[in-house]
């Protein structure tokens, strides 16, 4: 035995009978940055440790700094699956405090690009769990629609991923009438699609054994848990925020809360399928009422709050008001009541709330982003307790963490 | 099936006497301020109870008020009655100097990291939490970052290279 005495190995490892695995945080098949610590017999595992925080950005304390209209820039980058539903989240946030009334209009064309903007999310988490059950086809199928809805913000806002999409009161610009086209074609083709999509997961032998009874959580633990959107209707609860505390007129579309019922890998899937087809339905009403608006007020794209809403860069360039409206807006000198808000809207992956607490000042005295992939992610352990470890690469995709967004 | 603010508060009132204070309804969400001692108690009553069965902890969160002397700190508590769909937000201040406050993990399992982050963001110390440690900022750090003495970068600095910032 002397010639292995330059090996150093660690106290007690030799007798140990389980192997630890570091699986992440650049694995692969995490999809983001995320650490387990994993104890496995054999490729079962006994035990699990996350770490998260590797793209902590400290978001909440750089809002403390800054005014209200250039926070929505911070978040975009949480969940950037579907940006647009955070910065409708945090207009929403700031119009609640504000005690700005938005007009119809402006809610039906901020349901449609928060439909959209769904859609997009429940996508990838879809295709991203085909792929790590080995079905990379549909991943690289559906990515041609991603891209369509990605135009589509492009026509609204200008960008694609990060949107920064909107102001206080409503949207930048109207939509163009190439938006509108778009919007059309998405709705047109997208059906097809998704059901070819769906032809080639939702009876797929291997997908469904690989994902079925795997990284499953009852109901009740879920609520335990805080589980909120689509993971928690899959175990069976049917709480959806647009439905209990509608906003931005949601209580205006006619649509269904899909549930699953035993809250594994597979019902997620399918309630976010079902979720997808509702979207549609929903997007498809909102393109309706949009269209039937009249006259002057087939053009309002933003409510007439020249106090908050930082006006079009022509009407500054021209018009005395839009200047001086601009330039409080833009050094921070507008007044801002002091308050206490929480606002919660259905991102992509749960409840997005946003605790705000303002004390007048120029920038949030304190805001707080309950961001529903942290919550969930301290599942993770108990739902993969016992699993094998190919089924804890599919929990973790299925779960639609976004390292984005967990660590803030 | 409808609760509404009043009820919820004299039931509390009813349990706890005046010990919950300065209530409130910002935006129509029922807030009070509980004593540190009773958080559990007040958490385990709300749950409890047939009637008011708050069992959803939708949030929990820190906030630091530096000029309150001997409640420096305060824990933000959101909890949801998801069966009437009432919220209600209880709030927890302690002293900065022994920032204890009992934590809500037997209750909720969910207030395990969001503790967590409180703690490593403010340092409250959660008595009796299975696993207090940081889980955002890395561990060897010495300090709580979203305390308001902790200062921000000072945007008129000019001592940073440019060729590397690439401003």
């Amino acid at each position: 035995m002397t010639d292995h005495n330059n090996i150093r190995l660690p106290e007690g490892s030799i007798e140990k009978e389980t192997t630890t695995l570091n699986l992440g945080p650049t694995h692969p098949a995490t999809h983001g940055v995320f650490q387990n610590i994993l104890e496995l017999d054999g490729e079962r595992i006994v035990k699990a440790e996350s770490t998260v925080g590797y793209i902590h950005r400290a978001f909440e304390k750089i809002a403390e700094r800054r005014p209200y209209n250039q926070i929505t820039t911070l978040t975009d980058r949480l969940n950037y699956c579907s940006s647009p539903i955070n910065n409708m989240g945090w207009h929403l946030t700031c119009e609640k405090l504000l005690g700005v009334k938005t007009p119809k209009r402006v809610d039906y064309l901020r349901v449609i690009i928060m439909e959209l903007a769904r859609i997009s999310d429940h996508l990838i988490c879809n295709s991203i769990v085909g792929v790590d059950t080995g079905a990379y086809t549909g991943f690289l199928y559906v990515m041609q629609y991603r891209e369509l809805i990605y135009e589509i913000y492009e026509e609204v806002c200008g960008s694609r991923l990060t949107t920064n999409m909107g102001r206080i009161g409503g949207f930048e610009r109207d939509f163009s009438d190439a938006a509108f086209t778009k919007i059309q074609k998405f709705l047109d083709e997208y059906p097809g699609v998704l059901r070819e999509f769906e032809n080639l997961f939702t009876r797929n032998r291997i997908f469904v054994e690989r994902t079925m009874g795997t990284g499953a959580i009852s109901a009740e633990r879920a609520l335990n848990y805080s589980y909120t959107g689509p993971n928690l209707r899959a175990a069976g609860v049917d709480y959806d925020v647009r439905v209990h505390s509608p906003y931005s007129s949601y209580e205006d579309f006619d649509f269904i809360v899909p549930v699953g019922t035993t809250g594994d890998n597979y019902d997620r899937y399918q309630v976010r399928n079902a979720e997808m087809w509702e979207s549609l339905k929903i997007i498809e009403q909102a393109l309706r009422k949009v269209q039937e608006f009249k006259g002057a007020e087939a053009e309002i794209f933003h409510a007439d709050v020249p106090d908050y809403y930082l006006p079009e860069k022509a009407d500054v360039y021209t018009k005395m008001e839009a200047l001086i409206y601009h330039f409080k807006i833009v050094m921070g000198e507008t007044t801002i009541p002091a308050g206490e808000v929480y606002q919660a809207v259905e991102g992509g992956n749960g409840e997005l709330g946003f605790y705000l607490i303002s004390d007048g000042g120029r920038s949030p005295y304190r805001l707080h982003f309950r961001r529903p992939c942290f919550i969930y992610y301290q599942s993770y352990p108990e739902l993969v307790d016992g699993a094998m470890l190919s089924d804890a690469i599919v929990t973790m995709s299925s779960l639609n963490l976004i390292a984005g967004e967990m660590d803030a | 099936m409808s609760l509404s603010n009043d009820t919820i508060q004299s039931k509390l009132t009813e349990k706890f006497g005046d010990v919950l204070t300065h209530w409130e309804e910002p935006y129509g969400l029922l807030t009070f301020t509980a004593p540190k001692e009773f958080n559990l108690k007040v958490l385990n009553f709300l749950y409890d109870d047939e009637e008011l069965g708050f069992r959803f902890l939708t949030d929990l969160t820190g906030v630091h008020y530096p000029d309150r002397k001997g409640e420096e700190l305060c824990v933000v508590y959101h909890l949801h009655n998801l069966i009437s769909n009432v919220r209600v937000r209880m709030k927890v201040y302690t002293n900065i100097e022994q920032p204890d406050i009992y934590t809500a993990t037997g209750l909720f399992s969910g207030a395990n990291w969001m503790e967590r982050e409180t703690y490593d963001f403010y340092g409250v110390n959660f008595l009796g939490h299975p696993n207090l440690k940081r889980v955002l900022n890395v561990d060897e750090m010495d300090y709580f970052p979203m305390r308001k003495e902790f200062p921000l970068e000072d945007q008129t600095r000019i001592d940073k290279d440019d060729e590397m910032f690439g401003r």
